[in-house]
C-alpha cells in the first residue's frame, strides 16, 4: 500500500484547522496528516494536539509558508512516505478531491500534480482583477521557463511522489513559493500535471497578499522565477531512506 | 582665510585615522568580535587607506588614471566602492545565516515532534 502524507501548513488558523483536519479524516482514514504550525500566535497548535490521529510539527520560529511546507517534505522524506499532498490549513481546499489529485502520482503519470481552479473551465472562482492579472503573468512567464502551460501557478493544492518529496525536502523556495516551485520542478525534469479542482472561499482570515504587498509579491516572485531559470539543473544525489 | 590653511595637516589626520582604523579592526579580531574570514575586506581597505595617506601623490596619479580631474573625488569614489563591497559581503552573510537559521528551525520542529512521540511511547 502506498503511504500518503497530507501536509497542512497553518499559521493562525485556530478558526479553521479543526474543520480542515476532520474534513480529511471524514473522506479517508488512509492518509496520515501532518499539520505544520508555523509559530502561530493563536492556539492553532494546541487545538491540533486535541485531534486524534493527527501529527503536528510546532516550529519555534515563523518561517513563512515555504519553510513550513518544506518541513513537511522533510518529515515525509524521513518517514519514507510514497506520496505527499500539500493542503492549505485555511479550509479553501476540498478533502473530497484528495483522491483525484493523488491518482496521477499513484499511476506514475506525473511526479507533481497541481490542483487548478482554471483548468478546462471559465474562471468562476471569484477573484479580483489584480489577482487574475497576476495569475495570467505567471502563466506566461512559467510557460517561457518550462515550455508547459500551467493554468494555476499559485495553487497551493498539490500532490507529489517520492522523487519530488526528496527533491523538495532539499530545495524549496521561501516566502511565496508556489509559482517559483513550478519552474524549479519543471526545469529539473519533473513531470507536472494539472487536474481541475474547486476551491472554497476562505471562512476565516484574509489573504496575506494585499495593498503594497502586491507589487512586492509580483516583483519578488518574478525575480525568483528568473533566477531559477538562470540556475543550472540541481544535481540530485540519491539519498537512501 | 583659505590661503592660511596648512594642507599638510590633512595628511597627518589621514595617517592617524587610517592607522587607528586598522588597529581597531585588528583589536576586534583579537577579541573575537569579528571573525577572521569576515575581516578580510576591512583589513584590505584600511591598509589601502594607510598607503594612500602616506603616498600623497598616489591619489593624484590614481585620479589621473581614472580620468578624474579633482583628486579628492577619486578618493571618495574609492571609499564608496569599498563601503559597497563590504555591504554586499554583509548581504551574502545575512542570506547564508537566514538559510542556516531556517534549516535549524525545521530540524528543531522535526526533533520536537520526534521527542513527543518517543515520550508518549515510553509512557505506554
Amino acid at each position: 500500500m502506498t503511504r500518503t502524507l497530507i501536509i497542512v501548513p497553518a499559521y493562525n488558523e485556530a478558526g479553521n484547522i479543526q474543520n480542515v483536519v476532520s474534513d480529511i479524516h471524514a473522506h479517508s482514514t488512509d492518509y496520515d496528516i501532518l499539520v505544520v504550525n508555523d509559530c502561530s500566535t493563536d492556539n492553532t497548535y494546541e487545538l491540533v494536539r486535541t485531534i486524534d490521529k493527527c501529527n503536528a510539527i510546532d516550529l519555534p520560529i515563523n518561517l513563512g509558508i515555504g519553510g513550513a511546507v518544506q518541513t513537511g517534505f522533510k518529515y515525509a522524506f524521513e518517514n519514507g512516505y510514497d506520496c505527499a499532498v500539500q493542503f492549505d490549513g485555511d479550509g479553501q481546499h476540498n478533502a473530497s478531491e484528495l483522491e483525484n489529485i493523488l491518482l496521477p502520482v499513484k499511476n506514475d503519470e506525473a511526479d507533481v500534480v497541481i490542483g487548478s481552479r482554471f483548468l478546462n473551465k471559465e474562471p468562476n472562482f471569484r477573484s479580483s482583477f489584480a489577482r487574475r492579472k497576476g495569475i495570467f503573468i505567471f502563466k506566461i512567464v512559467n510557460f517561457l521557463m518550462t515550455k508547459q502551460i500551467i493554468t494555476d501557478n499559485t495553487s497551493g493544492f498539490r500532490a507529489y511522489n517520492k522523487k519530488a518529496i526528496e527533491f523538495l525536502s532539499l530545495n524549496y523556495p521561501e516566502d511565496y513559493p508556489e509559482p517559483e516551485s513550478v519552474v524549479l520542478l519543471g526545469r529539473n525534469g519533473f513531470r507536472i500535471k494539472e487536474i481541475s479542482v474547486n476551491m472554497k472561499e476562505r471562512k476565516q482570515g484574509n489573504s496575506s497578499i494585499h495593498g503594497l504587498r502586491i507589487p512586492y509579491y509580483m516583483f519578488k516572485v518574478l525575480l525568483s522565477i528568473m533566477m531559477t531559470g538562470m540556475r543550472r539543473k540541481i544535481s540530485q544525489k540519491i539519498r537512501v531512506k | 582665510m583659505l590661503q592660511n590653511i596648512n594642507t599638510d595637516r590633512v595628511e597627518y589626520f589621514a595617517m592617524a585615522g587610517s592607522i587607528l582604523l586598522l588597529v581597531f579592526i585588528i583589536e576586534l579580531i583579537r577579541r573575537k568580535k569579528i571573525k577572521e574570514q569576515y575581516s578580510l575586506l576591512w583589513l584590505f581597505f584600511s591598509a589601502g587607506f594607510i598607503l594612500l595617506s602616506f603616498w600623497r601623490d598616489g591619489i593624484e596619479e590614481i585620479a589621473a588614471l581614472m580620468g578624474i580631474a579633482y583628486a579628492p573625488a577619486a578618493f571618495l569614489l574609492i571609499l564608496v566602492m569599498a563601503i559597497f563591497l563590504i555591504l554586499i559581503q554583509f548581504s551574502i552573510i545575512i542570506s547564508k545565516l537566514s538559510e542556516t537559521n531556517k534549516t535549524l528551525v525545521q530540524e528543531i520542529g522535526l526533533l520536537k515532534e520526534k521527542m513527543r512521540v518517543y515520550n508518549n511511547n515510553l509512557k505506554k
